[in-house]
């Protein structure tokens, strides 16, 4: 039995029947082609598919499309502002924040909130903010000091 | 233009920070049919029947496919033959391996049918559908127990579950050396089943053209061409040149993806069966159990020493574990790559290893970040730290003490390999420095004075990278050559494509070949496209592993500029009407004059337009302007690295936190030191996260009792301090770039580093070994006794 | 990672939720969902009807009143972790719970209603003589927290009904409160989590609370630590005897796993009461 959703995305109303059991992250990937957040594990740990909903970064293998009915979603596609790219988008390529690429849309946009609601980080509390997305090339060097550099530029 | 040792920011990051990377599971062709494979439960099954029909009648299913139906073929899609084996070392047995189980299932993850369906919710639907009737076989998972007699039989006619055996060294002097050393320090351990976890899943996805009889095979590898040779002549059985494979942006790979997997023939066999693209996405479960593991040895190892701290000789015992099948270049792990890199960076004039590449019910065990260096580096770091401990001296001394000397390069070891070059020493002086080493050891007997649990751990590591060269492979057991390919293409505007055998996932070869191009042809990067991982687009390559695209790739591609830069003078020398010998490449700015004439300078654009008209060119000269060179190495490199940990164990739990971590490196001369960095920095975490975390565990039975990252611990951003860097540069004189491998050397250094700092931290206890990984529980135990 | 077919209904009140519940046997609630949708990605449950009861609003919020912390059912760790007004030792319980991702959408009714043994919060809860209000065909319920968790994924709540409130006694004067745990390396739950709540008047212990959760196999109130503190001084050496008491209320039955055996996590017990009393001492 679908359901009828309507979820704002990246600013653009989508309307769409939908089986319940569908995940948001397939709801976004596969019936809207917005391929950029990607999906890493099956249980909700490496943060790969990490988006913002309704102002907040959630796990979108963790959350049915039905249940963003109504919301409004921002993933990596959304980020970049009139062509400019946003202030931790250009900070991760500045400072080599990534290597294969894979875990760099969830690690933005988690990296995206924690600078918005503490614009003054320590290196600590960016490593415990990232604690749920998890990175196997960079050793997450380079994404801490991509996070301080974004910081530091009013990201 | 001198980009070559800039740190210049990645040409390929802009579509990875906008989400617009080109991963295979972001392909969707129109008809798309999705894949999903039922896995066996059981380590160890012979299979009764497969009962597939109530899952067809499905809405939403297409196909349903068993081993069976693969091997003997369908009316459109041929029979498929087993997955080949590409190292064989001499009297290997290579058990058989199909795609799909047929009559036994060998290990928990081993594929006995496939579902294709209109979605990927229905394929999962249709798994939980067909039922398998499985008669249990007694399984066995540890190697060495494998080998003993009355332990069950992987495959019925490999006896005693042996694939291969392989020794390296001089027995008889190395048990000299141990029967006249002053001590004699002996370790027996083990060294973990590691599980890669590349953060992207493997994934396939395959379109068949029934007019051309041409596939196209989207797949998460690390070398395509490598790939696209194996379905051609074993298993698919479609000629190279109908089949194309193409790995475009592929999320990671630290060894994982350069075998020939299943899926590989599943995917494209079912596609061409039901006329319709397919697509398969690992989930993250599946990867655990299909994903070659990594590691996974119990060894006995000695080493010879005398009062002073001399190092007299070293033998060592490995049984291997290689799970259920011989998977692509298993055999090579644990023999070339491991026992030829016993004697490390030292000074060690007697060794002898021997191995035995065991069968047993769990996941194929390949190469896996390091490959067997790592291991090598474990055994000798931890021998060396327990005869220091024996003999009262600082593991720092000991180790100078029996270091290569720097005047002694190339060195040639006991144990087959020739080091090209090396300053082992200055490598020592500057770890040394950077940690401030003396004020670390007063630090940590302050600490000690004050009831911490403090330790420090020293290592000096060796790799050996950029496997080389083919002749020598060969009689080792390779199936094929370690060189590697590249093609300069100058097009007539003037602008470069470089095409190269090499493939990245995560290294950034799109930035570094083309400082490396720019460089030697004189122009700006932004006139310079590296294309990579499309075997309809690049000229038959060898792929990404060993660390072994700069040594290798690279410098195809530096002969290939050559070859441009020598055809742009001859015709720079025609039409200016000077003989070549006079002519000057200017490579700052990709121009050709006549000496002492720069001013009248023919520019590079200029030239390459001049071959494409083909009007003004040398009497006898083909038009066009591009070149392709097939580089073949005469030899490794031999990166090299002197690491230093400092741990604290909190006394009452067990658990251990990395205070610093120390390290240099030497990757020869460098393209790009941002890069560089950022690969020593991740190879020391992945490295770290052997020594304290990961273990891919198995229970008796052959179940994976760590099979999901709920329970196999990754390491996380949190469990680390800031890596404190720093690097020397001995090129390498071999290679036209100087360089050495950078892409493992941090992992093969930080295992043993860390180890040895936590056995220093519990070294007041009177605890000399644990077994990694060095969880909270054991060390908690070591501590306390308890058992 | 593709769930079983469900079907799915959205409750816009607790009467609706209730009525539903009643109307679908063997449906299951979905709150935030962070306990039920990962069970249902691994496809290891199917429970072929789901109630969303995710955007009740009477179910969301902190409010206080009458001595009390009254927190609604969908209130996500992240506001608890972030409430000045709860106790010390379940915001700081809510703000290790999973990671920022987790703790944005998990909610407080859905992680006490799957009763993990290796969740955080029924510990606390525990500890703190917690007050579980459910609602059923019924009508309400209120349980005490060491009476809401019966066993291994097991509660009290009965068919068809949900929960709706939690409360704790607000902080009093003297009162401190904390949590600590040994995380297992991977998934970061609790393989040993203690929780304690102490009300000191001069150095005397005059109330104690205390619970330990990850090892058994539900959240256990520690009645001999609790009864070896009060009355008595408080100082680094009682509070270390106290905690070995721990070790006469964990019961016959201690989990493990590959992370810690059950000796292990056995001995930890101790260590991480004493580590929570310590805290909770020093807020008091």
């Amino acid at each position: 039995m679908k359901q009828s959703i309507s979820v704002t995305i990246n600013g653009v109303q989508h309307t769409n029947d939908v089986e319940p059991r569908l995940l948001l992250v397939h709801y976004l990937r596969d019936v809207l082609g917005l391929t950029g957040t990607n999906i890493g594990c099956d249980t909700s740990q490496c943060g790969a598919c990490t988006i913002h909903m309704d102002g907040m970064t959630v796990k979108s293998c963790t959350v049915l499309a039905v249940q963003a009915d109504g919301s409004s979603v921002t993933t990596i596609e959304g980020l970049a502002q009139n062509g400019n790219l946003h202030p931790l988008q250009q900070a991760f390529w500045d400072n080599h924040g990534l290597q294969c690429g894979y875990c760099t849309p969830g690690m933005i946009m988690t990296a995206a909130k924690l600078i918005e609601n503490n614009p003054n980080l320590t290196d600590e509390e960016i490593r415990h903010g990232l604690e749920g997305n998890l990175c196997r090339c960079t050793g997450y060097e380079n994404i801490v000091k991509s996070v301080q550099a974004a910081s530091a530029a009013g990201g | 233009m001198g980009y070559v040792g800039k740190s210049i920011k990645r040409v390929e990051d802009p579509r990875f920070i906008q989400g617009q990377g080109k991963y295979v599971a972001n392909l969707h062709l129109p008809g798309m049919a999705y894949a999903a494979i039922k896995r066996s439960p059981y380590s160890h099954a012979k299979i009764n029947a497969i009962k597939v029909e109530a899952a067809q009648q499905l809405e939403g299913v297409i196909a349903i496919f068993t081993g069976k139906d693969m091997l003997e073929g369908t009316k459109v899609s041929g029979p498929c033959g087993a997955l080949p084996c590409g190292w064989n070392p001499p009297n290997t047995q290579v058990p058989t391996h199909y795609a799909l189980a047929v009559d036994r299932v060998r290990h928990a993850g081993d594929g006995v049918a496939v579902v294709v369906a209109e979605s990927p919710y229905i394929a999962n639907d249709a798994l939980d559908m067909i039922e398998v009737d499985y008669e249990p076989l007694p399984a066995v998972v540890n190697a060495k127990a494998a080998t003993e007699a009355g332990a069950p039989l992987v495959h019925d006619e490999i006896a005693n579950n042996v694939s291969f055996t392989w020794a390296l060294g001089d027995k008889a002097a190395t048990e000299k050396a141990l029967a006249e050393a002053d001590h004699v320090v002996e370790l027996d351990l083990i060294n973990q089943r590691l599980i890669p976890n590349a953060m992207e899943p493997r994934a396939a996805v395959a379109q068949w053209n029934g007019f051309t009889e041409e596939m196209t095979l989207w797949t998460t590898s690390q070398n395509p061409h490598v790939i696209r040779l194996l379905l051609g002549a074993f298993t698919l059985g479609i000629p190279e040149n109908k089949l194309r494979v193409i790995s475009p942006d592929v999320g990671g790979g630290f060894g994982s993806k350069i075998f020939h997997y299943p899926e590989e023939v599943i995917v494209p066999w079912a596609a061409r069966a039901i006329n319709r693209p397919v697509k398969w996405v690992a989930s993250r479960s599946e990867s655990y159990v299909t994903d070659a593991h990594g590691r996974d040895h119990v060894t006995h190892c000695k080493l010879a020493v005398k009062n002073d701290g001399t190092i007299t000789g070293l033998y060592v015992s490995t049984w291997a574990n290689m799970g259920a099948y011989i998977s692509t270049f298993g055999p090579l792990i644990p023999t070339a790559l491991y026992i030829t890199l016993f004697s490390g960076v030292y000074k060690i004039p007697a060794i002898f290893g021997e191995m035995w590449g065991v069968l047993t019910n769990t996941v194929p065990v390949d190469a896996y970040r390091g490959a067997g260096r790592p291991e090598a580096s474990y055994l000798l770091e931890r021998l060396v730290d327990l005869a220091a401990r024996k003999l009262g001296m600082d593991p720092l001394e000991i180790r100078r003490k029996n270091l290569i000397p720097a005047d002694a390069f190339p060195y040639q070891t006991p144990v087959a390999l020739m080091y090209d070059s090396g300053n082992y020493q200055k490598l020592f002086d500057t770890a040394e420095e950077l940690a401030d080493y003396k004020k670390m050891r007063k630090d940590q007997e302050k600490a000690r004075a004050a009831g911490r649990v403090v330790g420090i751990g020293v290592v000096g590591s060796i790799e050996a990278s950029g496997p080389a060269p083919s002749q020598a492979a060969m009689a080792l057991g390779s199936a094929i050559g370690l060189w590697e390919s590249g093609i300069v293409r100058v097009h007539p505007s003037g602008n470069v494509s470089v095409f190269t055998g090499s493939h990245a996932h995560g290294q950034g070869h799109e930035t570094t070949f083309a400082q490396v191009v720019a460089d030697e042809l004189g122009l700006p990067m932004q006139a310079v496209q590296i294309v990579h991982g499309d075997t309809d687009r690049i000229p038959f390559g060898l792929g990404t592993y060993g660390s072994r695209s700069a040594a290798v790739g690279g410098s195809a591609l530096v002969r290939s500029a050559e070859k441009i830069r020598e055809k742009m003078i001859q015709i720079a020398a025609h039409q200016l009407e000077a003989a070549v010998e006079d002519m000057v490449y200017d490579r700052e700015n990709g121009s050709v004059y006549v000496k002492g004439s720069p001013d009248k300078a023919k520019a590079f654009g200029e030239i390459a337009f001049a071959t494409h008209t083909a009007n003004n060119l040398p009497a006898g000269m083909e038009p066009g302007l591009e070149a392709t060179s097939f580089y073949d190495p005469v030899n490794f490199t031999f990166p090299n690295s002197a690491h230093i940990a400092q741990v604290e164990v909190d006394r009452d739990t067990g658990e251990v936190t990395i205070q610093r971590y120390v390290a240099v490196d030497d990757v020869g001369k460098v393209i790009n030191p941002m890069i560089v960095n950022g690969q020593i920095v991740g190879g020391i975490v992945q490295g770290v996260g052997q020594a304290l975390w990961e273990y891919g565990q198995y229970d008796e039975n052959g179940q994976l009792l760590s099979g999901s990252m709920m329970n196999y611990a990754v390491p996380r951003a949190d469990s680390f301090p800031k890596i404190e860097a720093g690097r020397i540069e001995t090129p390498s004189p071999h290679n036209p770039l100087g360089v050495k491998g950078a892409g493992e050397m941090g992992t093969i250094a930080a295992t043993a580093a860390v180890a040895n700092a936590v056995m220093d931290a519990l070294s007041p206890f009177g605890v000399s070994h644990v077994d990694m990984p060095l969880t909270a529980e054991k060390i908690w135990k070591a501590i306390h006794g308890a058992s | 990672m593709y769930p079983p077919n469900i079907d799915y209904y959205r409750a816009n009140s607790v009467t609706e939720a209730v009525s539903l519940l009643g109307q679908h046997s063997g449906a299951k609630v979905l709150a935030g969902g962070h306990s039920l949708i990962p069970l249902m990605n691994l496809r290891l449950t199917n429970p072929g009807v789901l109630i969303d009861i995710g955007r009740i609003e009477a179910l969301k919020g902190i409010s206080t009143g009458n001595g009390a912390v009254r927190i609604g059912a969908l209130t996500t760790h992240a506001t608890i972790a972030a409430s000045n007004v709860v106790p010390k030792a379940l915001s700081e319980a809510a703000g290790m719970i999973g990671d920022p991702q987790v703790r944005n959408r998990g909610t407080i009714g859905g992680n006490i209603s799957h009763a993990d043994p290796a969740s955080d919060l029924p510990t606390v809860l525990t500890a703190l003589g917690a007050t579980i209000h459910v609602t059923g065909a019924g009508g309400n319920r209120a349980i005490a927290a060491t009476d809401f968790f019966t066993g291994l994924l097991e509660t009290a709540l009965k068919k068809g009904e949900i929960v709706t409130a939690i409360e704790v006694p607000m902080a009093g004067s003297g009162s401190g409160s904390a949590y600590a745990k040994l995380a297992n390396p991977a998934s970061r739950y609790a393989m040993v989590g203690a929780a304690a709540t102490l009300t000191v008047h001069g150095n005397q212990c005059t109330a104690a609370g205390v619970a330990v959760g990850g090892l058994t196999p539900k959240a256990t109130k520690a009645s001999s630590v609790e009864a070896a503190l009060v009355g008595n001084t408080l100082n680094a050496d009682t509070i270390a005897a106290a905690a070995g008491a721990v070790q006469n209320d964990l019961g016959d039955e201690i989990l493990e796993d590959i992370h810690a055996s059950a000796g292990y996590r056995k001995a930890m017990a101790t260590v991480f009461v004493q580590r929570a009393l310590t805290a909770a001492m020093e807020r008091a």
